[in-house]
């Protein structure tokens, strides 16, 4: 606060302090680490592997904000990179709903083959889903659907009322077997307002009905680690004593994950849900609360790029006795457990 | 004015510290005459409290509970601590939540965690330090308005986190890390211990030090804290640098706590501690502001979702009720602090 005469000498020290923190924090911005290669990838088979016609896919998704769209996008590049007969023209990613609407106008000027769209909204891209196959181009639509099956030639997506339906019969055998009687379940739910979570918990909410259960604690995240961990938090301080917990997003897991080691709580089992390659790990490794976890898995965008191929090249799906694709494909929500993790640690994905 | 004309008188500073209390205007603290203000305020959260031991004596005022209300409210404590620095310069701080999430990115990034926990501390520290000096600078010298230059760092920040971490999770690998900051110490965590710390130094920077004068004078009045000899850009730009501080502190908070760093963390941080702060009593106008008063804020933030979640209520009803005590606690302050003023000035 006073004045020193030597006031150069004290503004140089700062700012060569300043240009050293600078320098050891830049350094501190790199994030390489030896990544697991094991990309969600379809192999193709019989007839459909063999190289076919050329066909240029585009692929409009909305920003990879967060682990499971980065793994979207992730999957739909490597997926593509598996087909020499595949060019994939990727635009990049934006939440803002006019830009992909612009960006998937490009991608029908330039006259792909096929168009892979993931839209940020469903409801406000199904008019260019539209011009696009007005335009003659196919549109393979992605989980968040249109509004109306004319702006789409097919839909791949996941279940999330079978999420739901699936991780609730799960916990109610699991504590069959264990033999508890009258026991306190718990729901991490993501954020409260998107359809998706309701979706889910209703699933959740049926499935234990019919198992005459019901759920104790429910509270509400936001998809993050650190809303996982805060919600969790006071859930354990609601509830003494918990027999299971259903968390239905592995993102907001690690939190999850925390706030239980956080308060030394041991007593019952967790599931998660989507299937990312942490809770893969701990389900493997068997040393924490984290028994299983319901996929919504992205894979299913390295499957909606090998559907669009298949669209181009006019080939159908090898084993049915359809000659066309479907017009609806729902992935499956399994459940994976210790026993059949291994089968599964190639579709994790890192949150 | 009372605020410029003690610190022109004051002299050399450090000199000052024990001198006669405050007056109600200087800001919070030991004023012998208790602040009807914040006894409003602490009858809400005490209310709030019976509620909760009401509605689940088994479970409210429990060691676990406590410590995991005190244990939510440390990370966005310890950033409207700084919010309240700021708005008593009667400035405004939109970028804490986009700089706890760059300083909790930043301090996660494999080549962070392979210095060890204490470089990932400093790092974080900086990192909040120098997006606090920033806003400061714009705001004090290139004479953007608070709200732009902080809006400009809120957008920059989390994309500049999402960009080092490439929008995923950093999980913490480094246990010495997690063991310290998750531990206990005489049975309070240590985020506790940090938080109480935090705000020990605050109040004691706000309340007994030249420099606490001195922010309650350029926010009362900047011209007049000017011509009293203040160099007060110099001073708004140390203030937001506290306030990134702060949030670099907060960072290794939210760390601690979930174990992770990520691009999403902090998020509405903002509004969450300007609220805090507001309802704390501390002027957007600036020149007035307490930090008990935001301390109560916080925790009454902090035990409302605390309570609806041990009676297993929806988060919608508690965003109502959220909305409903900020509007309470500003109308009961507003009505009663009318009441004393008149009174004081009269």
């Amino acid at each position: 606060m006073t004045r020193v005469p030597a006031h150069g000498r004290r503004s140089f020290l700062m700012a060569g302090g300043a240009v050293a923190a600078g320098v050891v924090l830049a350094g501190c911005t790199s994030n390489t680490e030896p990544e697991a290669d094991n990309d969600a990838v379809a192999a193709g088979q019989g007839d459909n592997a063999e190289p076919g016609k050329e066909v240029t896919v585009g692929f409009s998704a909305p920003a990879a904000d967060h682990g499971w769209m980065a793994a979207m996008t992730k999957n739909a590049q490597a997926q593509a990179e598996q087909f020499s007969d595949v060019t994939f023209e990727a635009t990049e990613g934006s939440n803002d709903v006019n830009q992909q609407i612009a960006q998937v106008e490009t991608l029908i000027n330039q006259k792909v083959d096929v168009l892979v769209i993931l839209p940020f909204d469903g409801k406000a891209l199904t008019q260019v889903g539209r011009r696009a196959m007005d335009a003659g181009i196919p549109v393979v639509n992605v989980d968040r659907v249109f509004d109306t099956p004319l702006a789409y030639r097919t839909w791949i997506g996941g279940d999330n009322y079978r999420m739901g339906v699936n991780a609730g019969d799960y916990i109610a055998a699991e504590l069959q077997r264990r033999n508890v009687g009258n026991p306190v379940i718990g729901e991490v739910a993501g954020i409260d307002s998107l359809p998706l979570t309701r979706e889910r918990s209703n699933g959740f909410r049926d499935a234990l009905q019919r198992h005459g259960l019901e759920v104790r604690h429910r509270v509400a995240a936001q998809f993050t680690p650190e809303t996982g961990e805060q919600q969790t938090a006071n859930l354990l301080q609601a509830a003494s004593k918990l027999d299971a917990l259903w968390n239905h997003d592995d993102d907001q897991g690690i939190g999850v994950v925390s706030a239980i080691e956080n308060a030394n709580r041991d007593e019952f089992f967790m599931v998660g849900g989507a299937g990312s390659r942490d809770m893969m790990d701990r389900i493997k490794a068997g040393n924490s609360v984290v028994e299983a976890t319901v996929l919504y898995s992205p894979s299913m965008c390295s499957s909606a790029i090998a559907l669009a191929r298949l669209l181009g090249q006019a080939k159908g799906l090898g084993d049915l006795a359809e000659h066309e694709i479907p017009a609806n494909v729902t992935t499956y929500s399994a459940v994976v457990t210790a026993d059949n993790v291994d089968e599964y640690l190639d579709i994790a994905f890192d949150s | 004015m009372s605020e410029v004309a003690r610190e022109v008188s004051g002299g050399a500073p450090g000199s000052d510290t024990g001198r006669e209390p405050e007056p109600p205007t200087g800001g919070g603290g030991w004023s012998f005459r208790p602040d009807l203000r914040l006894i409003i305020l602490l009858g809400v959260l005490v209310g709030l409290c019976l509620v909760g031991h009401f509605t689940r004596p088994d479970a409210f005022f429990t060691e676990g509970n406590l410590s995991t209300v005190l244990r939510l409210a440390a990370a966005i404590g310890v950033v409207s601590i700084g919010m309240t620095f700021v708005i008593i310069t009667a400035g405004i701080d939109l970028s804490v939540g986009s700089i706890v999430a760059l300083s909790s990115v930043w301090m996660t990034t494999v080549a962070t965690q392979s210095y060890g926990p204490a470089v990932m501390v400093l790092c974080a520290l900086l990192v909040g330090l120098g997006c606090g000096l920033v806003n400061g600078m714009l705001i004090a010298y290139g004479k953007v308005v608070p709200f732009i230059a902080t809006l400009a760092m809120m957008a920059s920040a989390r994309g500049l986190a999402e960009r080092i971490s490439g929008r995923q999770t950093q999980v913490v690998r480094d246990t010495g890390f997690l063991d310290f900051f998750q531990a206990t110490m005489f049975g309070i965590p240590v985020l506790v211990w940090m938080f109480a710390a935090v705000f020990a130094v605050g109040w004691v920077l706000l309340n007994r030090t030249t420099f606490g004068r001195r922010t309650f004078a350029v926010g009362g009045n900047a011209e007049a804290a000017r011509l009293a000899g203040i160099n007060v850009k110099r001073h708004i730009a140390l203030v937001y640098g506290i306030a990134g501080l702060c949030c670099g502190i907060a960072a290794v908070m939210v760390v601690a706590r979930a174990s992770s760093g990520a691009a999403s963390n902090g998020l509405l941080y903002e509004l969450d501690a300007i609220a805090a702060v507001v309802i704390g009593g501390t002027l957007l106008s600036g020149g007035r502001g307490t930090l008990v008063g935001t301390l109560i804020g916080v925790l009454i933030f902090t035990v409302l979702g605390n309570v609806f979640t041990l009676n297993n209520l929806d988060t919608d009803i508690q965003n109502i009720a959220k909305g409903a005590i900020i509007v309470l606690a500003v109308l009961l302050q507003y009505r009663s602090s009318r009441g004393h003023q008149s009174q004081s000035s009269g």
